[in-house]
């Protein structure tokens, strides 16, 4: 495979790219003259722009939905106006209204905001001259990934800044239902997507004929997030392709010569929502979007967030990135308007594409001090934290140890420059009080709360758990640097061997159990396997030879501390396949699987027999649940309300055994990606 | 050509007269001023063949020895090339043309500024050919010897053998102006009717010669190229002096042709008679008859007369098995798959083409060319797609993207009246200032009607107003008649921008009208892209129009140059950007050729083109046609 932009060849942006603060220049000059600078962003191959309503009309009058809405109305038996009528409304809910005197609005108020609770917003100018340039030549699709409700403004604000076309941009729905906020949000550009779409056919036409517009227009780059949806743990999720095949189509039917995409990372220090995303992953449910729920935590901004790195990637040709992955030509014998669904072919075009940009947006994260404390703070034992305290200097000795580490792995660290490490290590800890506090030279984990009145053994646990949750989120930002020789580590550990090709097989088993845990590129397992090799044997914690892998004995320290880094997610893996085996049914529902989860983990937690709080956390729960669907270990067996699966016990259990040592492993025949 | 130009312009030609305009308005200089054209008797008809050189059918335009009238080494007449003169000027030269002896001021410009190139780098081409660099001859002797038996007249001269081996592909004339001779064909005969062509057809049989059949050498696939592999003596079988109009059949307006006669000619010949084909391919100066029909052309005014499968009805073809022919004349037959259409597109593979039965229609009685601006190409392809819908196209139709209008542009002549360039500047006042187009954007379309007057004074109305609909403006007959001249003097322009570092070509394609905005836009942007990548220093000319309008589809010709000084293997680089945009052709759904033909330099596209079973059919064909491949060619296939 001929692969242009050479994921693994990973550039080191520090020496090359120059971050700027661009709170820092703004600082001095009024928001509200920021507010009506004179914007010009270049037009996109000098046609003109077009209007949301020109857009909706455009849509609305296109050939492929008066198609689908034909057939709709036959399959329906109502009338072809009736369904007219419903696609008309389903685009009155779906689209943006895009108006310059929101953004500036919005511009105004987001300026105000930003300045309150970052200390800076990093951005690489560079790249922002070649993305003006590109979105003069192709249609630009603005990759970020989705770690906060922030994201969705900040890359219209940094481009707005820069005369560059303000971004029209895909939400989910929940957002357009909040008053007044809905609203700004949809003149400032966004167009609100269904959550469970389902198999409703108007609904998929219209929404895929109204992003191909915007795709075939390219007056205004579209923003989505590949990940689908915000990242509950701060890790990055396997990518949503529909969106990824909707912007593709326009290029694959040859509508537009190119389509650009563009990964955007961003890294924040401290998370705005982090005591929201732990709660919500303990199963509190999450509070609905509303703009009164919005106002009410309006106590966020009195706190500060420290800085957070904006950076785009290098504008990527879709055209160059699927050159020999895709003919063309499949789509010259059928008018291009009908409904197609894409082939096989395309669709794993797409899927790689979509794996390549969240790789992409990982490279392109900047991993700060605070995320490496983390990864260090969760492999010191639970009772330590909370009881004794860690020593301070010794997280300093072992953080700083850590950064070597991730350095010689090519990690963007985001570590001040000039400032002795110590005050990097204070600050940072004081930043995250909400986490951790120091007193007495030693570091203890926060547990404040709402529930301060009763202190029950569950509720204490708890609040440990939220705090210990939050700590694994903002070392899940970092995992990524890390996950590939640790996989390696953990192979090593798993089969005892040293035997290359065993090995190799053992790291695509962890891939494939973990695949929803870690993002990898589908099909390049064995350059997984080549670079985590290749990191463990530079950082000289094992020797490659030709045919064999084995440890070196000059930084035993490397492995063990890798190994200890997945952990957590052993441990519960394993906790949940013993909770399947052990259950009387053979059949059970989802809700039942994560409550009794639950259970079973505090119950093991306190007994002192689990060491990990990550159990609790439902989103490795429901993990499990779609890594044994795809293993084949259990099937699902509803797909009404009430998700029922069936578990072939031997199965789960045999899984268990492979990831335990016990029997060796095998690669499983994942079944057909469903995640479409 | 002839130098018999008397007081020829008897009263018989009256009728001729005003068809001639027809040609000449795009073709040539105004008749009254080269009366040469004007033919005298065929007394050529059925006489026998001369091998002196001197006697070579009077009022045909190609001799035997092609290379007295035709440039060896470039396009067309040896009299008529551009050129910039000592004053730096562009200027046409010879007499044949419209545009020649005229200074064209804007083309230094334009050439500068399109492509970056300096009037003081040029590139001289080898003035003469080297004979000593042509192989001799691998000569069958056994075939030598009955051939002359048979009093066929035949050369093995290097000159001869060099301007047989190509057509005008730029990696050919490149090769021959550095004087890079490759494998040439080892004679040439010179058959002077069918009966000649079968005896030729006998011998290369009987002795296992290879026989490269040669019209007019105007193919643009490299068709006419020996294959390298070629072990055996090679003939090229020029039906160059079987140029006879045979006979008119006024009663059915048919007429039967030998293959060999070239465009001009046919059309001239049967003009005197008062008809015409219609059939005006833009090579229709040098390419023949036989060649049309090998190759499928097509002809600008197909709207009204038809492509050449349209206009022939019947077909004689000399191959290795014998003749075929149909038996009859009827207009259609069902009597299974139409023979004529094995013949139709075979390139040479099959046999000779000798004798056509073609249709012929009355010589229109007027003609007007038009032009209409549009404010972009968007707009002008929704024109065309319009008038297709209500099949009211005129004779030809014709929509230049905007860089090709510049190009236009840059062509005009010099104007000798302050008055009409007052003009000029007062419509582009109107068209850009008034009308607020945008010079960068707009295109035009040209457009030539033909028949009765009242009925293309009628028919003219009706296409200006579909096109008001969609923002047009009618901008003059000589914006139109400028288009259509630059069809025939554009192969001349390659040649002077080869003197000056730039190379080019135009290549062709037919596509569906819903993808026809999206094959321009992205063909010629994959042009530009491929370019850049290959490390063209200056951005290349990628300009497209759309030249054919059918019912369901268009014809779109891509027209490429680019100025390649810096590069090592220019014509390397141009041949992969030419390879990259077929792909992208194939890839927006355009068809492998329209009317250029596959020839060996799209043959790697035949079998995803037509399928397995499709080359498998055609394939079977050859083996029982031509089972030791006599006709070894090698195209399509």
């Amino acid at each position: 495979m001929a692969n242009t932009y050479r994921v693994l060849d990973k550039v080191h942006l520090q020496d090359e790219e120059e971050f700027v603060d661009i709170l820092e220049d703004k600082r001095h000059c009024s928001d509200l003259r920021f507010a009506f600078r004179t914007f010009s962003p270049p037009p996109y191959k000098g046609a003109p722009a077009c209007s949301s309503a020109e857009l909706n009309q455009a849509v609305l009058e296109s050939q492929y939905l008066r198609y689908v809405i034909n057939e709709v109305a036959l399959e329906m038996g109502s009338s072809v106006e009736e369904v007219r009528d419903e696609a008309c409304g389903i685009m009155r809910e779906m689209s943006q209204n895009l108006q310059l005197r929101f953004i500036r609005l919005m511009g105004f108020v987001v300026r105000k905001v930003f300045k309150r609770i970052f200390s800076a917003i990093y951005v690489n100018m560079e790249r922002l001259q070649a993305l003006q340039q590109a979105t003069q030549e192709c249609p630009v699709i603005l990759m970020p990934n989705h770690r906060s409700y922030i994201d969705f403004l900040v890359v219209s604000y940094i481009l707005f800044n820069y005369d560059i076309p303000v971004p029209v941009i895909a939400a989910g729905i929940p957002l357009a239902g909040m008053k007044i906020v809905g609203e700004m949000l949809r003149r400032s550009g966004a167009f609100f997507i269904r959550r469970a779409i389902g198999s409703d056919k108007l609904y998929w036409a219209v929404l895929s004929e109204y992003v191909r517009t915007i795709v075939r227009k390219g007056f205004a780059p579209l923003e989505f997030f590949v990940e689908g949806l915000r990242s509950r743990t701060l890790k990055s999720l396997p990518p949503k392709l529909g969106m990824m095949n909707m912007i593709l189509e326009p290029f694959f039917k040859g509508e537009v010569y190119d389509v650009t995409l563009l990964p955007i990372s961003i890294s924040y220090e401290r998370v705005l929502e982090e005591s929201l995303l732990a709660h919500e992953l303990l199963g509190f449910p999450k509070p609905r979007e509303s703009t009164a729920g919005l106002l009410k935590a309006s106590r966020v901004l009195q706190e500060n967030y420290g800085c957070m790195h904006v950076n785009f990637g290098r504008p990527l040709s879709a055209r160059r990135l699927c050159e020999g992955k895709i003919n063309r030509c499949q789509y010259n014998l059928t008018p291009r308007d009908l409904p197609q669904k894409p082939n096989a072919e395309a669709q794993a075009c797409g899927s790689w594409l979509a794996h390549m940009i969240v790789r992409l947006q990982e490279e392109g994260a900047l991993t700060s001090p605070w995320s490496l404390m983390a990864c260090v703070l969760l492999q010191v034992p639970t009772a330590a934290l909370t009881e004794e305290g860690l020593l301070f200097h010794q997280l300093t000795e072992r953080t700083l140890w850590l950064r070597k580490l991730a350095l010689d792995f090519r990690a963007h660290l985001n570590w001040p420059e000039k400032v002795p490490d110590s005050d990097v290590m204070s600050s940072t800890v004081a930043l995250h009080r909400s986490v951790v506090y120091r007193k007495a030279g030693r570091v203890y984990l926060t547990r404040n709360d709402e529930l301060e009145q009763k202190h029950s053994i569950e509720e204490d646990m708890m609040r440990t758990a939220a705090a210990l949750l939050m700590l694994a989120s903002y070392r899940n930002q970092c995992l990524h640097v890390f996950v590939r020789p640790a996989l390696l580590a953990l192979a090593m550990s798993v089969t005892k061997s040293t035997r290359k090709d065993e090995l190799l097989t053992c790291f695509c088993f962890l891939q494939e159990v973990f695949s929803n845990e870690f993002v990898f590129i589908p099909g390049q397992s064995s350059q997984d396997f080549e670079e985590a090799c290749s990191l463990l044997h530079k950082c000289k914690a094992v020797h490659v030879g030709q045919w064999e892998v084995t440890d070196s004995d000059t930084e035993p320290e490397v492995l063990s501390f890798l190994q200890e880094l997945l952990k957590p997610f052993i441990e519960s893996y394993q906790l949940m396949f013993r909770f399947l085996c052990e259950e009387r049914d053979c059949v059970f529902r989802e809700k039942d699987f994560l409550s009794g989860v639950r259970t079973l983990a505090t119950k093991l937690i306190v007994s002192g027999e689990l060491h990990t709080y990550e159990a609790l956390s439902s989103d490795m729960q429901k993990n499990v649940l779609s890594s044994l669907r795809r293993l084949g270990a259990i099937t699902k067996i509803t797909t009404s309300q009430n998700n029922e699966y069936k578990v072939n016990k031997s199965a789960v259990r045999r899984t268990g055994d492979m990831l335990a040592g016990r029997i060796p492993p095998q690669i499983v025949q994942a079944a057909p990606d469903a995640r479409l | 050509m002839a130098s018999n130009s008397s007081g020829d312009e008897s009263s018989r030609h009256q009728t001729a007269r005003h068809r001639l305009s027809v040609i000449a308005g795009h073709l040539q200089r105004p008749t009254d001023r080269n009366a040469a054209l004007l033919a005298v008797d065929c007394k050529a008809q059925g006489s026998k063949p001369n091998v002196n050189t001197s006697d070579r059918g009077e009022g045909r335009t190609v001799p035997r020895r092609r290379q007295e009238i035709m440039k060896w080494n470039g396009w067309g007449y040896s009299d008529s090339r551009f050129l910039f003169n000592k004053k730096g000027q562009a200027e046409f030269t010879g007499n044949r043309y419209r545009l020649s002896g005229m200074i064209i001021p804007g083309l230094k410009d334009w050439m500068e500024g399109t492509f970056g190139a300096n009037l003081q780098h040029k590139t001289q081409a080898t003035p003469v050919l080297n004979t000593s660099a042509v192989q001799p001859p691998t000569l069958n002797e056994a075939f030598v010897e009955e051939l002359k038996s048979t009093g066929i007249p035949f050369s093995h001269e290097a000159e001869d053998r060099v301007f047989r081996a190509h057509g005008h592909c730029l990696h050919e004339i490149f090769a021959l102006r550095e004087g890079k001779i490759g494998r040439v064909p080892d004679m040439v005969v010179w058959p002077n009717c069918h009966n000649d062509v079968v005896k030729i057809v006998e011998l290369a049989c009987k002795h296992n010669v290879c026989l490269i059949p040669y019209g007019g050498g105007t193919s643009v696939s490299s068709a006419l190229e020996c294959p390298p592999e070629e072990t055996r003596s090679i003939v090229s079988l020029d039906t160059s002096q079987m140029n006879r109009i045979l006979w008119i059949d006024e009663k059915n307006l048919t007429a039967h042709v030998e293959s060999g006669i070239v465009g001009q000619d046919l059309e001239r010949l049967l003009n005197e008679s008062g008809y015409c084909t219609g059939h005006e391919p833009d090579s229709m100066e040098f390419s023949s008859l036989g060649g049309w029909v090998a190759t499928r052309a097509s002809g600008m005014k197909k709207n009204i007369y038809g492509n050449i499968e349209d206009l022939v009805v019947h077909i004689k073809m000399v191959t290795p098995r014998g003749v075929i022919e149909k038996s009859c004349q009827g207009p259609r037959m069902s009597t299974g798959p139409d023979i004529h259409h094995f013949i139709l597109g075979s390139e040479g593979t099959l046999g000779v083409v000798t004798e056509v039965t073609i249709k012929i229609r009355p010589m229109p009685e007027y003609q007007k060319y038009g032009s209409v601006v549009f404010p972009n190409f968007e707009q002008g392809v929704a024109c065309l797609r319009e008038v297709a819908r209500q099949r009211c196209a005129p004779a030809s139709i014709r929509l230049m993207d905007n860089e090709q209008f510049k190009f236009a542009h840059a062509l005009k002549p010099q104007v000798s009246s302050i008055f009409t360039s007052f003009l000029d500047g007062l419509k582009k006042f109107y068209i850009t200032k008034f009308k607020g187009f945008d010079p960068n954007r707009l295109c035009v379309a040209t457009l030539l009607f033909e028949g009765p007057r009242e009925k293309v004074l009628q028919h003219e109305k009706q296409v200006y107003d579909i096109a008001a609909k969609f923002g047009g403006l009618a901008a003059g007959e000589d914006n139109g008649q400028r288009g259509y001249m630059l069809t025939f003097v554009i192969a001349y322009l390659r040649d002077l921008g080869m003197d000056y570092y730039v190379i080019g070509e135009s290549f062709e394609t037919s596509v569906p009208w819903d993808r026809v905005l999206d094959i321009c836009r992205n063909v010629k942007a994959r042009i530009i892209r491929e370019c850049k990548d290959k490390g063209v220093q200056f951005p290349p000319l990628s300009t497209c129009r759309v030249t054919q309008t059918y019912d369901a589809g268009a014809c779109v010709y891509f027209y490429f140059a680019f100025n390649y000084r810096g590069l090592s293997d220019p014509v390397h680089v141009y041949e992969q950007v030419e390879h990259a945009a077929r792909e992208e052709i194939l890839a927006n759904g355009g068809s492998l050729s329209h009317h250029h033909g596959v020839g060996k330099l799209r043959k790697e596209w035949m079998r995803e083109t037509v399928s397995n079973v499709g080359v498998g059919m055609l394939k079977s064909v050859k083996d029982y046609v031509d089972p030791n491949n006599i006709f070894g060619n090698r195209n399509l296939l």
